[in-house]
């Protein structure tokens, strides 16, 4: 474990409580000036801090939102409109909540990737970067819950859409073909009906409210994980002795607490003046199952996952469907394999010429694939090219990159020299 | 204990107490197994939603040329009294090159009441609701991703794998039908 000058207190409260319960002691461990810290970490270490911020407010708003909420069919809807208009500040609640969701993975997503352009994902940080990965996938179920409950009508096609994903198990035992193969009896477990309903609803309701508790358990769990080896840095070699090191606090509270203000100040320019922008206008109009959309679209933060799985279309051994379940699934499960499928000693991007290009390449990857996922399949990007054309490519790049690139990569390319140490780096940097 | 201990080494105790334990932990476990299938079986459809998994449909007011969409099973179903040239186009096609998901119309219909066409209105596709007498071939037409489906509802172009879903139903009389 990472220690830095041990808790001592001198108040005689603080001592007689430390002695009972070395509480005080672990939060000066942990984010206190007994947490040793790497001296050169940059401003894309603040998004660790922020996601956490952002936990904390979803988890604060949707208490409030919680108190005024009808999980019900007929009053959903109407319940969530009552927020917005009746609520003493209410409209204040619900939009940090709904945008808090957004900035939520916005934050994630740029801490997976500041992860990934700095190795920091390697040895000994595995489980901190699997952990992280778990917290993902509850950040990932939870959004998708908590879309359904305003009962809009993206609420509830997005919803059935998402569940009839299951119905793919039907390849593998089909029944009689009217509604008892396994999938068919999977999706009706998950909806507790036919179709996405009151008992979806409700139940959505209760995993939403408990599952933010889950991902605190594991935000514990990933802290715990990050203080046995201690941060990563830009360089990504190891902190060696004293003059690599300062103590998180002040000096790291200082600074994620600026990058805090700027982010609250974005934060605030969308509340404020443009609540809406990331939500879909149809999510407007009161679910009706009678009715669908023109376009069914998740929300942005699904949106390469919505391509991977659109762009499979045809049937081999198993349904196109199928391919397209396991694909978008194996999309994210195999990030758990990311510090085995890339086998370089050298942790940081800067010292990876290479492997810095192919990085910047699978970011504008997974751009594309956010903007494909928002058109539908047969639409004409240029000349006669479809989406789905470009989304098959994309997504075989977004593999390739993985599982064939990255493996190979990391066995042939040269890297380049590293520094000493992070201090005699610095120092020569500022010279 | 170690008195106890030492004894239980020399004589056929040790049997005993493995029997013990090999019966506690296979208990257990059973027992456990035995308490979450009602943890995991209240996610099924409850009775109250099971007792609506079949409807009933007067076809005494569709006249030839229209159709009705009722709920059943939260979804729309679509009865459509055809007309005679939709009829004869339907078999006439039975044979057509372009059927995705080769089915002949007297498949999808009952022996002797070919009029009556019953089909979930929900497209194979991504689970849209298509539109009624539209699209190249006269049938249905998805307005999501261009899916056509003739009078039959069988897919003729788009996107969609399968043809439009004909659910178990069964005629009670002549104006009545029983769905699901």
């Amino acid at each position: 474990m990472a220690h830095g000058p041990t808790f001592e207190p001198k108040n005689s409260v603080l001592k007689w409580t430390e002695e009972r319960l070395p509480i005080f002691g672990l939060i000066h461990g942990s984010l206190g000036p007994g947490y040793p810290a790497p001296r050169n970490l940059n401003y894309w270490w603040n998004f660790g801090s922020l996601a956490g911020l952002c936990l904390v407010i979803q988890i604060i708003t949707g208490i409030i939102l919680a108190m005024h909420y009808t999980p019900h069919i007929d009053m959903a809807f109407d319940s969530v409109e009552r927020i917005t208009r009746d609520v003493n500040y209410g409209w204040l609640m619900r939009y940090m909540h709904t945008n808090g969701a957004s900035m939520f993975f916005i934050a994630v997503y740029i801490h997976i990737f500041r992860g990934m352009y700095y190795g920091s994902y390697k040895a000994p940080r595995e489980m901190l970067w699997m952990l992280g990965l778990v917290i993902m996938l509850l950040m990932m179920a939870t959004a998708f819950m908590g879309y359904v409950l305003p009962w809009g009508q993206m609420s509830f096609w997005g919803a059935t859409v998402i569940t009839n994903f299951f119905s793919a198990f039907n390849d593998l035992y089909a029944g009689s073909g009217n509604g008892d193969g396994l999938g068919d009896m999977v999706v009706s477990l998950l909806l507790g009906g036919f179709s996405v309903d009151n008992p979806t609803l409700n139940r959505f309701y209760s995993l939403h409210y408990l599952l933010p508790f889950v991902i605190t358990g594991v935000v514990i769990l990933h802290i715990w994980a990050l203080h046995i080896p201690g941060s990563n840095n830009p360089l990504g070699i190891d902190m060696k002795g004293k003059q690599d090191k300062i103590p998180f606090h002040p000096y790291y509270t200082a600074k994620d607490g600026f990058g805090v203000f700027v982010f609250l100040a974005i934060f605030a320019m969308v509340i404020f003046y443009a609540p809406d922008s990331m939500g879909h206008p149809d999510n407007y109009i009161p679910a009706d199952p009678m009715v669908t959309p023109a376009h069914i679209v998740p929300e942005w933060y699904f949106l390469p996952f919505y391509t991977i799985l659109k762009s499979f279309t045809i049937d081999f051994i198993i349904t196109a469907k199928f391919w397209g379940v396991i694909a978008m699934f194996a999309s994210i499960i195999l990030l758990f394999f990311l510090p085995w499928l890339d086998s370089s000693k050298v942790r940081s991007a800067q010292f990876r010429p290479v492997f810095r290009f192919f990085f910047w390449v699978l970011l504008v990857d997974l751009v594309v694939l956010t903007w494909i996922g928002a058109k539908s399949a047969d639409e004409i990007i240029f000349m006669d090219i479809q989406a789905v054309t470009i989304g098959q490519v994309a997504t075989f790049w977004y593999f390739f990159h993985f599982f064939f690139l990255l493996p190979v990569l990391s066995r042939v390319e040269k890297t380049l020299p590293l520094p000493e140490s992070i201090a005699s780096a610095v120092i020569k940097d500022k010279a | 204990m170690t008195t106890i201990e030492t004894t239980n080494e020399h004589d056929e105790g040790a049997t005993r107490r493995d029997f013990l334990n090999v019966f506690a932990v296979v208990g257990s476990a059973v027992g456990t197994a035995a308490f979450v299938w009602p943890l995991v079986d209240q996610m099924n459809p409850a009775a109250d939603t099971l007792a609506l998994a079949s409807i009933e449909v007067d076809l005494s007011a569709v006249e030839e040329g229209q159709s009705v969409k009722v709920k059943w099973r939260g979804k729309p179903v679509f009865v459509r009294h055809r007309t005679a040239a939709e009829i004869a186009t339907a078999k006439a096609d039975d044979g057509a090159s372009d059927l995705k998901d080769p089915e002949s119309d007297a498949d999808r219909v009952t022996a002797g009441k070919e009029q009556w066409l019953v089909m979930v209105g929900v497209c194979t596709h991504l689970g849209c609701v298509p539109l009624g007498q539209q699209g190249e071939y006269g049938g249905w037409f998805c307005p999501c991703h261009g899916s056509h489906y003739d009078t039959s509802g069988r897919i003729r172009k788009g996107p969609a794998p399968k043809n439009l879903e004909v659910p178990s139903y069964s005629f009670l009389s002549d104006t009545r039908v029983l769905i699901g």
